[in-house]
């Protein structure tokens, strides 16, 4: 593709695959996931739980739970090979180049440590700021993100703030170094939707004002169609689809992604009777069918479907809409 | 439904107060009340469901709750089909708590682990006698097919199961029980999105098939428009607006139901684009203390000195639609 020519590209990875030791052995969790994120560039990556999608932004940073490692491909950011990095190479880019908002602001703040010092720590590790001018800037980070009387509460603990300061504390503290990417894994679940409408807000300010690349992770199809450039749909640990926004929601590829967007019920519409929805239930860690994971449940599944994995490939042409389905040229066409 | 249950509502709520009393500070001595539910009326009607929307600390599931004598109320009564459930003592209640049912958000915790699919499922049955012994497996079967389980599934444990089956496991208890009125607190909230319009579209064949009728409390207004035959909104302990489904999305008059509507982002990216939010500015106050006269003054765009000090009363300002707000006068936008 014509825009992969690495010069644009901050992030590319290939073909991760991630292992769980379980009991009854090791299980392939995620299984050949490849994406990019360009300069500045909002990347949604969808999918259910259990999909992977977490597991390979954390593998990224090297914050992989125990018994979980990644088995094989790259991730390259700038020019390096994150998977490649030894510790202390990756402590560096951590929270520094590569920023990130986990979901849950209530247990991924420290309950003991005051709110200044918390978005302090990233400015003294990686920028050897003075403890003064950390604070000033912490202050003004705190502002950026939009929390009221920002200089007062860098001495509140966590527990004095809401929910949605907390977030906002969060992205600050994610922010702190001026990061090339923001890695944000569903920051907005845990929240009101009023609340919810804030973050999505500050975040699309923040990114026109600091023009960081961000990865948004979600399982919420609705929430991410106004923010990010390009989604990935992630079914089972494999990439299922990969298209530029408006082409995923105006011509879904994947039965997946079309099964997805039309359970979606939508405020717009009048209420119809019966929701559409999805047969059956994704396959669990290890027990991924032989051919297309999504096989199973796909309403239009043959039986090639269940011998061999599809690849992810241009819908038509060189097109930058990817689909890993061996039916999609069908679709097209009986949509056409 | 016969003709006579048609005009008489299954549940009147009047003036329903649930005041908790807390203690703080790190040794517990303040104490406080938590003004969790305020003073709410409404009715139910039988085979409707009446959706109760709002964000975290609104209310909403408190009042489930306090309908169903999960919690005693402060003050208020539950009349339910003419009696009052607020004065009953427990073993008075347990007919009534057999034809009220509730199925809770988290199907992970609400099966207990031992317990084999079947058995979970047998309990409510043996319990309120509702079948001879000999039938209950029959029964029991006849549950699970209810729910779009087979029967297999009886010999299974909770952990066995997925997160859509165990909340379809839920359903079946609630209807072992025969039900009229079934409390959905967040029912589909915890699943994901492929496995909750599987749940949505169970809860509507059932109350179809059986008569019942739900009280949805749910915070995903997409998913409440598409079910819903009335919304009541909440805030803060008290009921901001309830209308029938169309008028409350098509003409929405309290600030805070537009702001909630304007906040529930869209699957079209380019309608996303374009759009103009009303993002509401700030936080809901603590419910230990909300503020005097309309409890959403603090944050509402269109406060005026008299929502500060005084508390909008609750008005039918068209047939149906019931509004606390002084500017919402008239019904006029």
């Amino acid at each position: 593709m014509a825009r992969k020519n690495g010069q644009e590209l901050l992030l590319d990875v290939r073909d991760l695959a991630i292992e769980v030791v379980t009991r009854n052995g090791p299980a392939r969790i995620v299984d050949g996931i490849s994406l990019t994120v360009e300069k500045g560039e909002t990347l949604g990556v969808v999918g259910e739980s259990g999909c992977g999608k977490s597991l390979t932004m954390l593998s990224l940073l090297g914050l992989l739970p125990n018994k979980i490692s990644v088995i094989g491909g790259s991730a390259t950011f700038k020019g390096r090979d994150l998977l490649a990095m030894s510790h202390k190479e990756l402590r560096k880019v951590r929270g520094g180049e590569i920023g990130f908002v986990f979901q849950d602001p209530m247990t991924s703040l420290n309950p003991v440590v005051r709110i200044g010092q918390q978005v302090m720590e990233p400015l003294l590790y990686h920028r050897n700021m003075g403890r003064a001018e950390a604070r000033k800037r912490a202050g003004e980070l705190l502002k950026l993100v939009g929390i009221p009387g920002a200089e007062e509460r860098l001495d509140n603990y966590p527990h004095e703030l809401s929910g949605g300061m907390r977030q906002r504390v969060m992205i600050a503290i994610g922010l702190a170094c001026d990061p090339a990417l923001l890695i944000a894994d569903e920051p907005t679940t845990a929240l009101d939707v009023t609340i919810q409408a804030q973050i999505v807000d500050i975040v699309k300010e923040l990114r026109a004002k600091l023009g960081m690349s961000i990865v948004w992770i979600t399982h919420d199809l609705a929430l991410i169609a106004g923010l990010v450039d390009r989604v990935v749909v992630l079914y089972a640990g494999s990439v299922v689809e990969d298209a530029p926004v408006d082409e995923l929601y105006e011509n879904p590829a994947h039965p997946y992604t079309r099964g997805l967007l039309a359970s979606i019920p939508r405020l717009k519409d009048e209420g119809a009777e019966k929701l559409s929805s999805i047969g059956g239930t994704p396959p669990e860690p290890g027990r991924r069918p032989a051919g297309c994971p999504f096989a199973p449940r796909c309403p239009i599944a043959r039986a090639e479907c269940e011998r061999a994995v599809p690849a992810l490939e241009p819908v038509k042409g060189e097109g930058a809409h990817r689909v890993a389905c061996f039916a999609a040229g069908e679709i097209a066409e009986a949509v056409a | 439904m016969n003709a006579m249950t048609k005009t008489e509502p299954l549940l009147q709520i009047e003036g329903l107060t649930k005041h908790f009393h807390v203690r703080l500070g790190a040794f517990g001595e303040r104490e406080a009340v938590v003004h969790a539910l305020d003073d709410i009326s409404f009715d139910i009607m039988p085979g409707e469901t009446l959706s109760v929307v709002g964000e975290s600390g609104c209310g909403k599931s408190t009042a489930g709750f306090t309908i169903l004598q999960l919690h005693r109320p402060t003050a208020g009564r539950i009349r339910y089909q003419g009696r009052d459930l607020a004065g009953l003592d427990e073993k008075a209640l347990r007919p009534y708590r057999r034809e009220l049912q509730i199925i809770f958000q988290d199907p992970y915790s609400t099966l207990n682990p031992r317990m084999t699919i079947g058995e979970a499922i047998a309990e409510p049955i043996l319990f309120h006698k509702l079948a001879p012994k000999g039938e209950v497996k029959s029964r029991v079967e006849r549950l699970l097919a209810d729910v779009g389980l087979p029967a297999r599934f009886a010999m299974r444990y909770p952990h066995e199961l997925s997160g859509g089956q165990r909340q379809r496991v839920a359903i079946a208890r609630a209807l072992a029980c025969e039900p009229k009125f079934i409390v959905c607190d967040e029912a589909i909230s915890a699943l994901d999105v492929s496995i909750q319009a599987q749940i949505i579209n169970l809860l509507l064949e059932l109350q179809r098939k059986y008569g019942l009728t739900y009280l949805f409390i749910a915070h995903d207004l997409a998913v409440v428009r598409h079910i819903s035959t009335r919304v009541a909104v909440m805030y803060l302990g008290r009921v901001a607006e309830l209308a029938p489904r169309a008028r409350l999305f098509g003409n929405p008059l309290h600030p805070y139901t537009k702001a909630l509507l304007s906040a529930v982002p869209e699957a079209d990216p380019a309608y996303e684009r374009k759009r103009q939010r009303q993002i509401l500015q700030g936080d809901v106050p603590s419910p230990m203390a909300p503020p005097a006269g309309c409890r959403f003054h603090t944050r509402c765009p269109l406060a005026i000195e008299r929502c500060r000090v005084e508390a909008p009363v609750w008005r039918e300002t068209s047939p149906g639609h019931h509004v606390a707000c002084h500017l919402a006068e008239g019904g006029g936008e």
